[in-house]
C-alpha cells in the first residue's frame, strides 16, 4: 500500500489497528484538544468549512456545510451515523480503514457528535466484512475503557455512545435513508426526502450521516487546521483521498493520494496495465459512474471537478480499470444484473426498468440483440432517471447511458454479427485470476 | 437483524419455526421479522449444506478471476450455483460485491470468513481444510 495520506499513513498493516498505537501517531490529540480549550461548536464546523471536505460516499457534498444543516436548538436527541456499507462495485477502502486505523472513525465521529449536540450515533457496517465488525466493536470497548467515549468524556460534561451495526447483504443499505431504516431494525427501503434527515432522520430525529472516510478525515482537520487539509488537495477538493483501484493493473489495491494528482500517476503506483495491454476503458468513481474511455481519463486529475468535466463522476473513489480484453457488452451485463438484483422494489420505474435494461443487455451479449434496442435501452433510461425515490434509478442507468455512448459501436457489432467484438478466448485470459 | 444473525449461526438457517421463535423472543409479529429476513441476502430461508460459500463475481472481481475462481469450484464439487453437494457439506453461492475488490478473487464462508487472492491452490486447500 503506498501512501502520503493522512488516513492510512504511518500504519504497519494488520499490527498497528489498537488505541495505544493510534495514541502514538498523534491520535486523540484533537479531542483532547476540544476538551481542554472548549472549541465551540461553530469554529469547529467552521473549520471543516474551511478544509473543504467533501462526502468520501458518492455524492461529494460539503461535510461543513452539511454539518450546519442540524438543527442547533433542537430540545430532544440528535443521532449521527457513520456509512460504511460499502457495496459500491469496486470500493474497497472503508474496509482498510476500519481494519487498520479504527480509533481515526472514532475519533472523527465522537468529534463531529461534539460539533452537532448529538448524544448518540451508529457505525452501520457492511456484512460482507463482518470480521472487521468484530474489531470495530473492540476498538469501541477500547475507547470506552478510556474514557475517551461514554457518559462524561475526558471529565468533562460532554457525553456520546456509539455502537456498531451490522448489515446482512443489501446493497441499497448504502442509502442514508434505507441505512436509518435498517438501523431501526427494518428492511431497508429508502425513505422520501423531503423531509432530509437533518430534520427527519433515524428514529425520527434530526440525524447526519457521513462516509466512514470523511469522518476519518476530521481528527487530521481539527489537529492541522482546516487550511492545511485544503492545501493537501486543490481548490474546492479539500485534502488527499482513497482510491481502491481494481481491474486490469499490476498491483490493485488502496492508494492515498492528493486530490488532483493525475490519474496517469495513479495507474503508475497500481503498477500499470497487466502484461502491458492497453487501457481501454476506466469507471472513475465505482459503479454507478459513468464509464470513460481510456484516453480521455489520461487527460484526468483524480478531483471531484476534473472528473465531473470529464462527464462522470469522483464518486466513492473506486477506480474500475478494463484493459482491450474487455468485452464491454458483458461488462456492462453484469453491473445491469447487479443493480437488477438489488433494487429494493418500491418503485416502478426502477423495479421494472431494472430488468428491462438487465434482459435487453443481457440478449445482446448473447446474440440475440435486436436493432432498435439501443435505442430501447436509451429510451428505459431516460423513464427511470428522476422519477425513482432514490439515486439507486440513477446509478443504474448512468453505466447503460455511457457504455452505449462511448462504445456504441460495440454493441452494434454484437446486434449485427451475434458475437464478440473481442474474441471469447481473449477475454477469458484476459480476465483469468491474477494475485500479484 | 442481530437477532436472526445468531439464530442462523446456531440453526444453519432460518426456518419459519425459527423465525416465529426470535419474533416471540423479541415481542415483535412474526410477520415483521419474516420480512427482515426476506430482505437482507445473508439470511438463509432453505437449508444450506454445513459451508456456504459466496463467490464474488461482480465486474471488478470478474476482471481479475472471478468468474473463473466460480467456475473452478463449480467443477471441483460437482454443483452449480445455489446447488448443495449430495453429502451436505457445500453450497455455492454467486456474491455480490463484498467491499474487498482489491483481493479478487474473493470468496466468504458461512458469511463471516473471507478468503482473499483465491487462486486454484489455494481453493484446494480451503476445501481441505472445510472437510475436516
Ligand atoms: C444506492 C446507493 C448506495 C450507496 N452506498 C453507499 C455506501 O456504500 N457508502 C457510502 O458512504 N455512501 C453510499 N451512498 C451515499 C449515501 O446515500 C450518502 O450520500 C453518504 O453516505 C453521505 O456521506 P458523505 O456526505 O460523507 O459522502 C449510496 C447511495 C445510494 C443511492
Ligand atoms: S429507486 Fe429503486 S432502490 Fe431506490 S427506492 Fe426506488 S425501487 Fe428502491
Ligand atoms: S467486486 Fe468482488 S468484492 Fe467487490
Amino acid at each position: 500500500m503506498t501512501v502520503q495520506g493522512i488516513i492510512l499513513s504511518d500504519l504497519d498493516g494488520d499490527r498497528t489497528w489498537r488505541l495505544a498505537d493510534y495514541v502514538k501517531r498523534g491520535g486523540y490529540e484533537a479531542l483532547k484538544k476540544i476538551i481542554a480549550e472548549k472549541i465551540p461548536a461553530d469554529q469547529i464546523i467552521g473549520e471543516v468549512k474551511k478544509s473543504a471536505l467533501r462526502g468520501r460516499g458518492g455524492a461529494g457534498f460539503p461535510t461543513g456545510l452539511k454539518w450546519s444543516f442540524m438543527p442547533r436548538a433542537f430540545p430532544g436527541a440528535k443521532y449521527l451515523a457513520c456509512n460504511s456499507d460499502e457495496g459500491e462495485p469496486g470500493t474497497f477502502k472503508d474496509r482498510d480503514i476500519l481494519r487498520y486505523n479504527p480509533h481515526t472513525v472514532i475519533e472523527g465521529m465522537i468529534i463531529a457528535g461534539y460539533a452537532m449536540g448529538c448524544e448518540r450515533g451508529y457505525n452501520y457496517i457492511h456484512g460482507e466484512i463482518f470480521e472487521v465488525y468484530e474489531r470495530f466493536e473492540e476498538a469501541l470497548q477500547e475507547a470506552r475503557d478510556a474514557g475517551l467515549l461514554g457518559q462524561g468524556i475526558l471529565g468533562s460534561d460532554f457525553s456520546f455512545e456509539l455502537y456498531a451495526h451490522h448489515g446482512y447483504g443489501a446493497y441499497i443499505c448504502g442509502e442514508e435513508t434505507a441505512l436509518l431504516e435498517s438501523i431501526e431494525g427494518k428492511k431497508g427501503q429508502p425513505r422520501f426526502k423531503p423531509p432530509f434527515p437533518a430534520s427527519f432522520g433515524l428514529y425520527g430525529k434530526p440525524t447526519t450521516i457521513n462516509n466512514t472516510e470523511t469522518f476519518a478525515s476530521i481528527p487530521f482537520i481539527i489537529r492541522e487546521g482546516g487550511d492545511a487539509f485544503l492545501a493537501l488537495g486543490k481548490p474546492n477538493n479539500g485534502g488527499t483521498k482513497l482510491f481502491s483501484v481494481s481491474g486490469h493493473v499490476n498491483k490493485p489495491g488502496n492508494y492515498e493520494i492528493p486530490l488532483g494528482t493525475p490519474f496517469s500517476t495513479l495507474l503508475e503506483m497500481a503498477g500499470g496495465m497487466r502484461a502491458g495491454r492497453k487501457l481501454k476503458a476506466v469507471i472513475p468513481g465505482g459503479s454507478s459512474a459513468p464509464v470513460l474511455p481510456g484516453s480521455v481519463m489520461m487527460d484526468c486529475t483524480m478531483d471531484y471537478d476534473s472528473i465531473s468535466k470529464a462527464g462522470s463522476m469522483l464518486g466513492s473513489g473506486a477506480v474500475i480499470v478494463m484493459d482491450e480484453t474487455t468485452c464491454m457488452v458483458k461488462a456492462l451485463e453484469r453491473l445491469s444484473y447487479f443493480y437488477f438484483e438489488e433494487s429494493c422494489g418500491q418503485c416502478t420505474p426502477c423495479r421494472e426498468g431494472t430488468g428491462w435494461l438487465y434482459r435487453v443487455v443481457h440478449r445482446i451479449e448473447n446474440g440475440l440483440g435486436r436493432p432498435d434496442d439501443l435505442d430501447l435501452l436509451n429510451s428505459v433510461t431516460a423513464n427511470i432517471m428522476g422519477r425513482t425515490i432514490c439515486a439507486l434509478g440513477d446509478a443504474a442507468s448512468m453505466p447503460v447511458q455511457s457504455f452505449v455512448k462511448h462504445f456504441g459501436d460495440e454493441f452494434a457489432f454484437h446486434i449485427e454479427h451475434k458475437k464478440c467484438l473481442v474474441p471469447k478466448d481473449v477475454q477469458h485470459e484476459g480476465s483469468k485470476i491474477y494475485v500479484a | 437483524m442481530g437477532a436472526l444473525r445468531i439464530a442462523q449461526e446456531e440453526k444453519g438457517w432460518l426456518a419459519n419455526e425459527t423465525i416465529e421463535f426470535v419474533a416471540k423472543y423479541l415481542g415483535m409479529p412474526a410477520i415483521a421479522v419474516y420480512e427482515v429476513a426476506s430482505f437482507y441476502n445473508m439470511y438463509d430461508l432453505a437449508p444450506v449444506g454445513a459451508k456456504k460459500i459466496a463467490v464474488c463475481t461482480n465486474l471488478p472481481c470478474a476482471l481479475s478471476g472471478g468468474v473463473h475462481a466460480a467456475e473452478y469450484i463449480k467443477k471441483k464439487l460437482g454443483i452449480d450455483f445455489n446447488e448443495t453437494t449430495a453429502d451436505g457439506r457445500f453450497t455455492l453461492k454467486e456474491g455480490e460485491c463484498m467491499g474487498a475488490c482489491g483481493d479478487a478473487p474473493v470468496l466468504l464462508v458461512n458469511n463471516h470468513q473471507m478468503c482473499s487472492w483465491m487462486t486454484e491452490e489455494k481453493i484446494d486447500q480451503l476445501l481441505a481444510d472445510l472437510k475436516k
